[in-house]
């Protein structure tokens, strides 16, 4: 494989210096390098429409340059050196641009942004340079390219591409790469263009797919614009036949973004199931909690930039115990200086717990001012598990739904299995008879809340991929979390698991015809009647405990 | 920390010379600045009431204004909109401010808007907004639908925007969303777009979910005509809005999105590698390389001591307002709110990217619209834009119970809303 893998580059570069041994050898006519030179002149033309044109003139030269070129071109890394007028590829180090010849690529100095001229490229012209570079990369040896190319050619549908594409079908090996190629072909072959039983043909080859792609396709030809009949027919058939399909796909996607957004209420309440649930304390300054464990992803990110960048894709596993560290100690902290001093006494310590609310969100907007903070997603978190079937599920998405089950799995660890849950759960349900059986009830108090504030900050690490990292992060889930404690049953975290993931896939099945706004309300009111039936949630907790 | 040190130098200096003059505090020119530094809107508005003590520490370094020192009295509303009402009333009766500038929300602006006009104020309302208004104590600095939103669906139309077919109109649930989508609903029906190829969908203030609206636009475009998105989703909302369209991997040159709220600020809290080509249409834009925005930048970062923190539309609007103001005062040679108000008509000033802002009778301004595409760097790139300046229309052309009015502050009319000009039926016109 490396060889053929290196075969290549080195053909491109011999070329490249044969035409730099033309020039320089001066007399003799360096054709090759000369109509590149001519061609590569329309890129940078005044209007978007002229450099559409420039980039179909440099693609017909086949000159391996080419490719770079438009790569470069495609990510807004061509140049124009103001000073000579010399087309050059730019990458940004520092302040400066690092330049190298687009001709040739060979290395020519640096130069600050005001020496260069951008080429700019707009949506359109980007559009054509992907489906020119679909053209030429649908034979390259990387299968990413290829794919790549397959999407470029299926969007395009260029009937010039159609001698390559039945080329590189013949080639291909990858099961899956042959469907796109089959699928992209089948795209092209729809045009009016070529014969009706062809296109027939090419109608029944899209008809097999589910793509979003292949219906708009499959929906243009079934319209009015659609000169000929009989495709136009066969298109609405394949396209009914595609939707019943869909049907069940869409199905599957609202439960997958159900249960993604029941994990997000989870997280955001498992650690209230805690102080709430458990201990009784009503915490409004939960949602803070979690915006700390957010920002301490934010500063834990940009340790690792400026010492281990090598690092920064591990830099979540440290946010993970770092976010649960500070929440915890804020919690430790929150409840021996303010909550210790108001238990039983529930007005008091929501009044109390609101203004600490909003003193930790001045606290952090005078720390690192009111704007968001980025916090970027490592790239095993990025992208997403297609279907052929369209159905797309986000790898992030995914992650927090397995992540929020972990967590609620540990912490029914710890109150199940180690001497601090059996403390926590002796104190919470007998007080007095813990203490005079030698547990340190305070101790137990603070070790409990700060427990449930140092998973509300975990959450925090998990929101920071999905959500602002900005000073009003908490708000947004505050009434959510209590929403879904409350539901689940106070006190019980298989209620609150359940109560988070039935919330979320009612919320969203409920969205598609009621509309964010209703779907949010009609839940409330659900759940207001639902309290009224049955109050204590879910899942009641039974026995003495609960008449406390 | 460093900004709360300025402002005590800033105020030391201020004392000093004041007390050195041997003046009373009578011998300031105050400046009131109404943004909110708490609670939600504090993530855009706490960048304005910077600008503006840059704008006014500026002046005052070039000997103030009409021989006295400007005086800034920053109040904190706190995105508590009846508390604007309340904040507004204090600069002007216990203040006595000759000018406000402030506000964000158009919720804000109208809670403000019945005290500026009982105590006769004078305000200078920064952002975009939904236009269907002209106070004459108001002045607005940013853009109406017609400079933003009107613009932008024409170049979404257009070949080089990719010759859109089908729109879908996403927004925040409020009065601004909600107002320029009719005017936008109204304008697409004009261009022979019907309203079955227009989807239009509201989300509450801070929505964090959007799996099944980015699925549904996702549908809306696979039916077979090219789908592009007009966006009104406001603040908080959008970031996670924009995580999602990466997530499910909606690229610009398929799927459009072109937003009227989202600026370099907002972008700053993204990682914009996957969003590039998407769209934004305002006035300014902090990429555009002309000599005055390079100093306006310069300033700002020496200002906020920061190399980082960007520059933005509102922060161009306040630039333009203050220094109109002080030209106003300038030539009126007084405060006096309806002496400035006189004196603001006509008033020119440079814009940030070229060309010349003019205040116009309708109390709004003519100003170049600008469209451009996000970069992975987080700026903006142009890649269009008005010929010239477009003229702000209070009251829209396309809503047919708005096309009627007329807003004008001079003689004849004398009118925020008329039909028919105040003055205009006498005998001798």
């Amino acid at each position: 494989m490396p060889t053929r893998g290196f075969a290549l580059p080195s053909l491109a570069a011999v070329l490249s210096c044969i035409a730099i041994v033309a020039i320089v050898a001066g007399g003799a006519p360096a054709s090759h390098a000369a109509t590149l030179d001519e061609a590569v002149q329309g890129l940078s033309a005044k209007s978007y429409k002229d450099r559409a044109v420039g980039v179909e003139v440099l693609a017909a030269t086949g000159h391996p340059r080419t490719i770079p070129i438009l790569e470069a071109m495609a990510k807004g890394q061509l140049f124009v050196r103001k000073a000579d007028g010399v087309l050059v590829i730019g990458h940004k180090t520092g302040k400066v641009y690092s330049l190298t010849n687009a001709l040739d690529g060979s290395a020519v100095g640096d130069a600050r942004k005001k020496e260069l001229k951008k080429v700019k490229v707009n949506n359109r012209l980007r559009g054509v340079i992907k489906a020119t570079l679909g053209g030429l990369t649908l034979l390259s040896d990387d299968p990413d390219q290829r794919e790549a190319a397959a999407a470029a050619v299926f969007a395009a549908r260029d009937a010039g591409a159609l001698e390559t594409v039945e080329q590189a079908i013949a080639r291909e090996e990858d099961p899956g790469l042959l469907d796109q190629l089959t699928l992209a072909k089948a795209a092209i072959e729809t045009s009016p263009d070529f014969p009706l039983d062809v296109r027939l043909a090419a109608v029944e080859r899209l008809s097999e797919s589910a793509l979003p792609e292949v219906r708009s396709l499959l929906a243009s030809l079934s319209q009015e614009s659609e000169p000929d009949a009989e495709v136009r027919a066969s298109a609405a058939e394949a396209l009914d036949a595609v939707e019943r399909d869909l049907a069940f796909w869409n199905l599957l996607g609202a439960i997958f973004q159900g249960l993604s957004l029941g994990s997000v209420l989870l997280l955001a309440a498992v650690g209230l199931a805690i102080t709430f649930g458990v201990m009784g304390v009503i915490n409004m300054a939960h949602g803070e909690l979690v915006m700390l464990g957010a920002y301490t992803t934010y500063v834990v990110q940009q340790l690792f930039r400026d010492f281990a960048p090598g690092g920064l894709d591990y830099s979540l596993a440290v946010a993970v115990p770092a976010a649960f560290l500070v929440a915890g100690a804020a919690g430790v902290a929150i409840e021996r200086s303010v909550i210790r001093w108001l238990y039983g006494r529930p007005f008091e310590t929501l009044l109390a717990t609101w203004g600490l609310s909003l003193i930790l969100q001045q606290l952090v907007r005078t720390v690192f001012g009111p704007t968001n903070r980025e916090v970027s997603s490592p790239s095993w978190l990025s992208g997403a598990f297609e279907t052929a079937t369209g159905l797309v599920l986000p790898y992030n998405r995914v992650a927090i739904i397995i992540f929020s089950l972990l967590v609620v799995a540990g912490i029914a660890l710890v109150l199940r299995r180690t001497a601090l849950g059996l403390y926590m759960r002796a104190v919470t349900q007998n007080r007095s008879m813990a203490s005079s059986m030698g547990i340190r009830t305070g101790w137990v108090d603070a070790a409990t809340f700060g427990l449930g504030a140092g998973i509300a900050g975990v959450a925090g690490v998990a929101l920071s991929q999905i959500d602002n990292v900005s000073p009003n992060l908490g708000q947004a889930y505050i009434v959510d979390s209590f929403m879904v404690v409350v539901f689940g049953g106070v006190g019980n975290l298989w209620g609150t698991l359940v109560g988070a993931m039935s919330l979320g896939v009612i919320n969203k099945f409920l969205e598609p015809f009621a509309g964010a706004v209703l779907a949010k309300i009609l839940v409330l009111v659900a759940i207001i009647l639902f309290i009224q039936k049955r109050p204590r949630g879910l899942f009641a907790l039974k026995g003495r405990a609960a008449e406390s | 920390m460093f900004r709360n040190q300025r402002h005590l130098v800033f105020a030391g200096i201020l004392a000093a010379s004041t007390a050195l003059s041997g003046a009373a505090q009578a011998e300031t020119i105050k400046v009131g600045v109404l943004h909110s530094l708490s609670g939600t809107m504090a993530i855009s508005e706490t960048t304005l009431k910077d600008t503006m003590l840059m704008l006014i520490e500026e002046q005052n370094s070039k000997g103030g204004l009409l021989g006295k020192m400007l005086e800034p009295v920053v109040v904190d509303p706190a995105s508590n909109w009846p508390l604007f009402a309340e904040k507004a009333r204090e600069l002007i009766e216990q203040h006595e401010v000759a000018v406000i500038f402030g506000n964000w929300t158009s919720v804000s602006r109208k809670s403000v808007l019945p005290v500026i006009e009982e105590l006769n104020g004078l305000l200078f309302y920064p952002v975009q907004y939904e236009g269907e208004e002209s106070s004459r104590n108001v002045f607005y600095t940013g853009a109406a639908p017609n400079q933003q939103a009107i613009p932008a669906v024409d170049y979404l139309l257009s070949e080089d925007g990719g010759g859109a077919e089908r729109i879908a109109l996403l927004g925040t649930d409020y009065v601004y969303p909600r107002t320029t989508n009719k005017i936008l609903r109204a304008y697409l029906n004009a261009k022979g777009i019907s309203d079955e190829d227009i989807l239009e969908n509201y989300t509450p203030f801070g929505h964090a979910d959007w799996q099944t609206i980015v699925a549904d636009v996702k549908k809306f475009a696979s039916e077979g005509k090219k789908t592009a998105v007009v966006s009104t989703i406001n603040g908080d909302a959008n970031v996670p809005f924009y995580k999602e369209l990466a997530n499910q991997g909606i690229k610009a040159e398929d799927i459009p999105v072109v937003a009227f709220s989202v600026g370099e600020e907002e972008l700053a809290g993204l990682d914009t590698e996957p969003l590039v080509g998407h769209l934004a249409a305002w006035n300014y834009f902090m990429s555009v390389e002309t000599d005055e925005n390079e100093a306006f930048i310069e300033k700002w970062h020496a200002f906020i001591e920061d190399e980082d923190r960007v520059t933005n539309d509102p922060m161009e609007a306040h630039y333009i307002g203050f220094n109109m103001w002080v030209q106003a005062v300038q030539q009126a040679g007084t405060v006096e709110v309806d002496a400035v108000r006189q004196a603001m008509y006509g008033q020119t000033f440079k814009n940030l990217t070229g060309g010349m802002a003019m205040m116009n009778t309708n109390h709004h301004l003519s100003k170049p619209v600008l469209i451009g595409e996000i970069q992975d760097d987080g700026q903006f790139e142009t890649v269009w834009e008005t010929d010239g300046v477009v003229k702000g229309d209070a009251w829209s052309d396309f809503i047919p119970e708005s096309a009627k009015l007329i807003a004008d502050w001079t003689f004849p009319w004398v009118c925020g809303n008329c039909e028919a000009p105040k003055y205009g039926a006498t005998a001798d016109m």
